[in-house]
C-alpha cells in the first residue's frame, strides 16, 4: 500500500509539474503571438483567453458566410440606440454632407476624410448576417470601404496592433485586432441593401465587423485611432461594451 | 493490506462527474439569462422581433424592444452570463474530453456502460422501462452495476446529447462558422442551431431531473457516498 502511494505521489507530482510548466510555456507563446485578449484578467479571463486564442488559431483568415440576394432579410431590425445627440442631429440636418472620419494614432500621415472621399475609395459589398448577442439576427448587403484601405492611405505604422473606433455618440467605442482590421470583410459601411445606410442601422458610417457579434459593429463612426496598446483607452479593456462587463472578443 | 479495496466509481469518474455537474449548472443559469434577453425562437438562418417566431417563451425580457406583454423589463445580465457560459463550456469540453478519452482507453464505457449484447432486446428494454415507471427501488446488485435503461440513457447523454449541444453552440458562433460553415449549414441555419441548442438543453434538464429523482429513489446517502468517496456499503459479490 505504502509503495503504491509513493508511486502515486511521484506520478501525481510529475504530472502537476509538467502541467504547470506547459501552462507557463503556453502563456508565453500566447503572449508572443498576440493570443491574449485585453480582458484576460479577472475570473473569466481563462475562458476568454482560450476562446480568443483558439479562434485566432482557427479563423485568422476565414471569411464570414456570405448569402445570396434572395436571402436578404425583408424585415431587418434596427436595435435601439441612446437618444441621438445635438451634434449628430446638426450633421443629420445637413444630410451628413460635412461628416468626417478622423484617423490618428500610430500613422505616418494623420488624416480626416469626408464621406465623399470615403465613397471615392475602392468599394466592397458583401451579403452577411449580423447577429446580436441577445440572439436575434438579420441578413443585409453592406457596402463600404475596406478598413485595410483606409490604413494604407494614412500609412499605418508596422507596430500597430489594434484599431480603436469611436461613434460620435458619447461613450460608444470598440476596438479590433489586426486579424479583423485587415480582414477583407471589415468595412466602413455607408450603404445597406443598395441604398444609403439608414440612421437606424448606423448611417452615415458604420463599422461592420462581419465575424463578430453586432455590438462590435459600432454606429456613427467619426474617428479611428491606431495603437499598439489598449490600456490608455477607457478602463483598458478595449471598448465601451467590455467596460460595461461584456467580452471584448465577440466572435463567439 | 491483503484486502483490496473495491471502489464503485473510479477517482476519474467521480472528479469529472462533479466538475461537469458544476459546469452544467453554470451553463444552465447563464444560458437562461441570455435567453431572457430574447425569449423568442426561430427556424432557418435569421429571426428578430419583426419576423414571426417559431415559438415564444412567455416570460418577461431584459430588453424593452422585445414585445412580451409584461409591463416591465428585467435587468440586463448578459455580460457576466456570456463570460460564465463560455468559460463553463470550456470546462465541460475539456473535462468531457478527458472523461471520454480515458473511458475509451481504460474500458470504462465497454465495462460499465455498454450493455451486454444479450441484454439488448425490446423485451428486456420494455421490462427495464416498466420497472422504472413503477418507481421500484433498485435491487441491491444495482449498487454495483447499471441497469439496461440506465446504460442506454447514459450513453445517449454522453455520446449524443453532449456532443450535439456543443456542436449547436459552436454553430451559433459567427467566427467559428466562418472557418467551418458546414457546422451551421447542415443544421438549416444559425437560428435553427439556436433553437436546437435550446431543445437539447431541455433534454439535458429532463435527464438531470430524472437522474436526481432516481438517486433519491435508490437511496440518496448510499448513491451520493458512492459518487463522492467511491465506496459502497454493500459487499461486492460479483465475480
Amino acid at each position: 500500500m505504502s509503495k503504491l502511494s509513493r508511486r502515486k505521489l511521484i506520478t501525481t507530482g510529475l504530472t502537476v509539474t509538467a502541467g504547470a510548466s506547459a501552462l507557463v510555456v503556453a502563456a508565453k507563446l500566447a503572449k508572443r503571438y498576440g493570443l491574449i485578449p485585453p480582458d484576460s484578467g479577472g475570473i473569466y479571463g481563462p475562458g476568454e483567453t482560450l476562446t480568443y486564442a483558439a479562434q485566432r488559431l482557427l479563423t485568422r483568415h476565414s471569411l464570414a458566410r456570405e448569402f445570396s440576394r434572395s436571402q436578404i432579410s425583408k424585415n431587418p431590425f434596427a436595435n435601439e440606440v441612446a437618444p441621438l445627440g445635438e451634434e449628430f442631429k446638426r450633421f443629420q440636418q445637413r444630410a451628413f454632407a460635412d461628416w468626417r472620419l478622423a484617423v490618428d494614432g500610430m500613422v505616418a500621415r494623420p488624416a480626416s476624410f469626408s464621406l465623399a472621399e470615403l465613397k471615392s475609395f475602392p468599394r466592397r459589398s458583401h451579403i452577411t448576417m449580423i447577429q446580436c448577442e441577445e440572439g436575434w439576427s438579420y441578413i443585409a448587403e453592406w457596402t463600404g470601404v475596406p478598413l485595410s484601405h483606409v490604413l494604407e492611405r494614412v500609412g499605418a505604422l508596422s507596430q500597430v496592433r489594434y484599431v480603436v473606433y469611436r461613434s460620435i455618440q458619447p461613450d460608444w467605442w470598440e476596438s479590433i485586432d489586426m486579424a479583423d482590421v485587415l480582414h477583407p470583410q471589415t468595412l466602413l459601411t455607408y450603404e445597406m441593401n443598395g441604398g444609403t445606410l439608414p440612421v437606424g442601422f448606423g448611417g452615415p458610417l458604420r463599422m461592420r465587423v462581419s465575424r463578430q457579434l453586432g455590438y462590435k459593429s459600432v454606429k456613427y463612426i467619426n474617428r479611428l485611432t491606431l495603437t499598439d496598446n489598449l490600456k490608455p483607452f477607457g478602463k483598458g479593456l478595449g471598448g465601451a461594451n467590455p467596460d460595461g462587463g461584456y467580452a471584448w472578443y465577440a466572435g463567439l | 493490506m491483503a484486502e483490496t479495496l473495491h471502489l464503485r466509481h473510479s477517482g476519474l469518474v467521480r472528479v469529472t462527474h462533479w466538475l461537469i455537474t458544476f459546469a452544467f449548472l453554470a451553463l444552465l443559469v447563464s444560458g437562461l439569462e441570455v435567453v431572457v434577453s430574447h425569449p423568442r425562437f426561430y427556424w432557418g438562418e435569421t429571426g428578430n422581433v419583426n419576423t414571426p417566431p417559431l415559438f415564444k417563451i412567455p416570460i418577461p425580457s431584459s430588453r424593452n424592444m422585445v414585445p412580451t406583454g409584461y409591463g416591465y423589463v428585467l435587468p440586463d445580465q448578459n455580460g457576466w452570463s456570456r463570460y460564465l457560459h463560455f468559460q463553463s463550456a470550456w470546462v465541460s469540453v475539456l473535462i468531457g474530453l478527458l472523461y471520454g478519452v480515458a473511458g475509451l482507453l481504460n474500458g470504462h464505457f465497454r465495462r460499465n456502460l455498454l450493455p451486454a449484447p444479450s441484454d439488448v432486446s425490446p423485451k428486456r428494454l420494455a421490462n427495464s422501462i416498466i420497472q422504472h415507471l413503477r418507481f421500484q427501488r433498485p435491487s441491491a446488485e444495482e449498487a454495483w452495476s447499471y441497469n439496461l435503461l440506465q446504460r442506454l440513457v447514459y450513453l445517449l447523454v454522453i455520446f449524443v446529447l453532449f456532443p450535439m449541444i456543443i456542436w449547436t453552440g459552436l454553430a451559433m458562433s459567427p467566427s467559428f462558422v466562418s472557418a467551418v460553415p458546414a457546422a451551421v449549414n447542415v443544421l438549416g441555419g444559425q437560428q435553427s442551431a439556436r433553437t436546437l441548442h435550446f431543445f437539447l438543453t431541455l433534454a439535458l434538464v429532463l435527464f438531470l431531473l430524472v437522474h436526481v429523482f432516481m438517486v433519491f429513489l435508490a437511496g440518496f446517502r448510499t448513491r451520493m457516498r458512492a459518487m463522492i468517496t467511491g465506496r459502497v456499503a454493500e459487499p461486492l459479490e460479483r465475480v
